[in-house]
């Protein structure tokens, strides 16, 4: 007989507390769990299986406080059947999480280091507890700066709390759109180019990158241009994944399993494959 | 009683009806017995009744996309190699359910399977087959999280192997260190001697299972002319061995050319069938498939294998990662024989053969290493990541 704690495969199920929107397709989930011990310990950059009844199950970052680990927050976009599906859950439901997962963001190295935390469109979401970290024990760290960027102006999550870190003294936050109508009077441009306007020792700078594939490739590139070591920069990674615990194979990216090896790389480990197309 | 003195290490000769009482103590021990039997005019491994199951007098011929039963000359019980099938499918089968789930009025509740995992006898496993067991024992019981139901299967299995006599059409295990003597992974190993008209067994003993198994049949320590003979048995395989894979450098040699035009080449003919990774040993991925009941109250999730050919396989929201058959071909290959490397420690690939013969198009793994390495050597090299890396650091500098 199979101990059932053993069993990495099987979901716990989790209530949702509480569900904001975050953008006409991008929902932000408070959930605890349903029974047991209350609570939920992460590291930032981790991610959950979350599961839905029936439909199935996919990877999704934490994007909550891991020094507030009383609820366990995801942020989510409506893109395909189980995305919708957690979307779509309201109040006092329950789903199924498995985790956590992963190697997190190495915020831990982080004290003494100018950091940079740079995201692309729903990728501020698998950076914001990093973010929570860093400010937490800001006076550990020396200069923090955080470029986001989305498509348009209503893509921008967590919009409230930008406008908060963007009233700190000691946090710079650059924000910036591809395309906007013309009562928008922010930046528009992409976020590779907003490098330009950080400040930071690039012998003694960390950069933690989330975003589209070709964001973070030309992102990564500006920052080599500017002095910043391949192997402090870090990059968060996305693949199909099933399992989550590297026995799937889905999530291969050249010797790689995304889910256990990563999902956050230091970019030397995996620029061989980053580069290459169709691995 | 028989009296006993085979102790691990040793070597014992057993006669047919040693054989036929072997299979009887498993049974007897709660095994449920599994080999080599013929359904339907095709090779299985299936329930062994007794040793008439087993294909007796019966061998093979493979090539390519190529399988087909021939009788032999002789009685021999073990004259064929590997069909399509291995005995991953019972370490780890096609098909399991992982879990049911309750839609209860308070939420969702989740089931366990609760199962008593079989205690398999794997009868006849080749030297090839005990080092894919090897790997995939790397693969579900090392790493971080571990596969439990593996692990409560694998733990349990009896594992008789039998050194091969002759070499398969497609198989290359030499050159991969696996065979065709099985080193080591067994309880026992068997070697069968058809000498005139004696016809008997020689039986390493591998573990003290196989020692306890042993000691309960009619048996006798080899004599030195009988080792030589199970000696020859195997060295006879080995030179009968018609492929060979060089090894050497394959990770540096495969990391180097993922943009080789031969990749192109080969997935001119690939169908992407995934026969390759179904018949494959060490082939381990799967998906998971969700269902739920018509009322709506029960659901479940299975597990199934998968194939890294098909288009879903890499999908993200958006497309998928390998669009294109020659991607999927290259992870393929890449990953048996080098990325695996990185993975594991070991090759992913154990020189069985069989991704050869069940290719419907005889696309040969070996072959298609042997094309990259010569262009390579005749300079035709494509970009791969060492070139890349130059060029980089080039425009850098």
């Amino acid at each position: 007989m199979l101990n059932a704690l053993a069993d990495p495969m099987l979901p716990a199920p989790f209530r949702v507390l509480k569900v904001n929107r975050e953008t006409g397709d991008t929902f932000t989930l408070t959930l605890a769990p349903a029974a047991g011990e209350p609570g939920f310990r992460f590291a930032p950059g981790q991610f959950n299986m979350l599961y839905v009844f029936g439909v199935g199950e996919i990877p999704i970052s934490i994007s909550g406080d891991p020094d507030q680990p009383e609820t366990l927050v995801h942020t989510v976009r409506a893109v395909g059947a189980v995305s919708r599906a957690i979307c779509g859950l309201k109040r006092g439901e329950t789903l199924g999480v498995r985790g956590p997962f992963g190697v997190p963001w190495p915020v831990t190295k982080a004290p003494g280091w100018d950091v940079l935390v740079i995201a692309g469109g729903l990728g501020l979401a698998p950076v914001r507890p990093a973010v929570y970290h860093l400010l937490a024990r800001r006076p550990q760290f020396g200069n923090l700066e955080l470029i986001y960027g989305a498509r348009t102006p209503e893509d921008l999550v967590f919009r409230q709390e930008l406008m908060h870190w963007r009233g700190r003294f000691d946090f710079r936050v650059h924000v910036t759109v591809d395309t906007a109508k013309g009562d928008w009077r922010g930046n528009v441009g992409v976020v590779p180019n907003l490098i330009s306007r950080a400040r930071f020792d690039s012998e003694h700078t960390m950069a933690l990158i989330c975003g589209p594939g070709v964001m973070m490739r030309f992102t990564v590139q500006e920052l080599l241009n500017r002095g910043v070591k391949m192997e402090n920069i870090y990059v968060s990674l996305e693949r199909n994944m099933k399992c989550g615990l590297g026995l799937c194979g889905h999530c291969q990216l050249g010797p790689v399993f995304v889910c256990k090896d990563g999902p956050v790389f230091s970019y030397d480990r995996v620029r061989d494959w980053f580069l290459l197309r169709e691995v | 009683m028989p009296p006993t003195f085979a102790n691990l290490g040793d070597e014992a000769v057993l006669d047919i009806q040693g054989l036929r009482q072997l299979l009887e103590v498993l049974g007897n021990e709660g095994y449920r017995v599994l080999g080599p039997t013929l359904r339907h005019g095709s090779l299985v491994y299936d329930h062994l009744p007794s040793i008439d199951a087993l294909p007796r007098g019966w061998g093979d011929e493979q090539q390519g996309g190529f399988f087909r039963l021939r009788p032999l000359q002789e009685p021999r019980f073990f004259g064929y190699g590997v069909g399509q099938q291995s005995w991953k499918q019972f370490l780890y089968p096609p098909r399991r359910r992982l879990w049911q789930a309750r839609l209860q009025p308070d939420g969702l509740q989740i089931l366990p399977v609760d199962e008593d995992a079989p205690k398999f006898a794997f009868i006849g496993v080749r030297a090839c087959d005990l080092q894919a067991i090897a790997v995939q024992d790397r693969v579900f019981l090392e790493g971080p999280f571990i596969d439990p139901h593996y692990r409560a299967r694998r733990e349990q299995a009896f594992i008789l192997a039998v050194n091969c006599g002759h070499a398969c059409g497609t198989g290359f295990c030499a050159s991969m260190g696996a065979g065709p003597k099985a080193a080591s992974g067994f309880d026992l190993a068997l070697t069968e001697i058809l000498e005139g008209d004696r016809h008997y067994f020689v039986a390493a003993v591998g573990t003290e299972r196989g020692r306890q198994v042993v000691s309960q049949i009619p048996h006798r320590k080899a004599e030195a002319a009988e080792q030589e003979a199970a000696a020859r048995t195997t060295a006879q395989a080995a030179r009968e061995m018609g492929r060979t894979l060089d090894t050497g450098d394959i990770k540096a040699l495969l990391y180097r050319n993922y943009e080789n035009p031969q990749w192109d080449r080969v997935a001119a003919r690939c169908l992407t069938c995934g026969n390759c990774t179904l018949v494959c040993p060490t082939c381990f991925c799967h998906t998971v498939e969700d269902s739920s009941g018509l009322t709506g109250e029960q659901a479940e999730r299975r597990r199934r294998w998968d194939v890294c050919f098909t288009v879903d396989y890499s999908y993200l929201h958006g497309g998928s990662v390998r669009a294109t058959p020659r991607s999927r071909y290259r992870q393929w290959l890449t990953h048996k024989l080098a990325t695996w490397i990185d993975q594991f420690g070991v090759s992913g690939c154990v020189g069985c053969g069989r991704c050869i013969t069940w290719c419907p198009v005889a696309i040969d793994i070996t072959e298609e290493v042997r094309a990259i390495r010569e262009s390579e050597e005749s300079g035709v090299r494509g970009q791969g990541l060492v070139t890349k890396q130059k060029t980089e650091n080039d425009k850098r500098e």
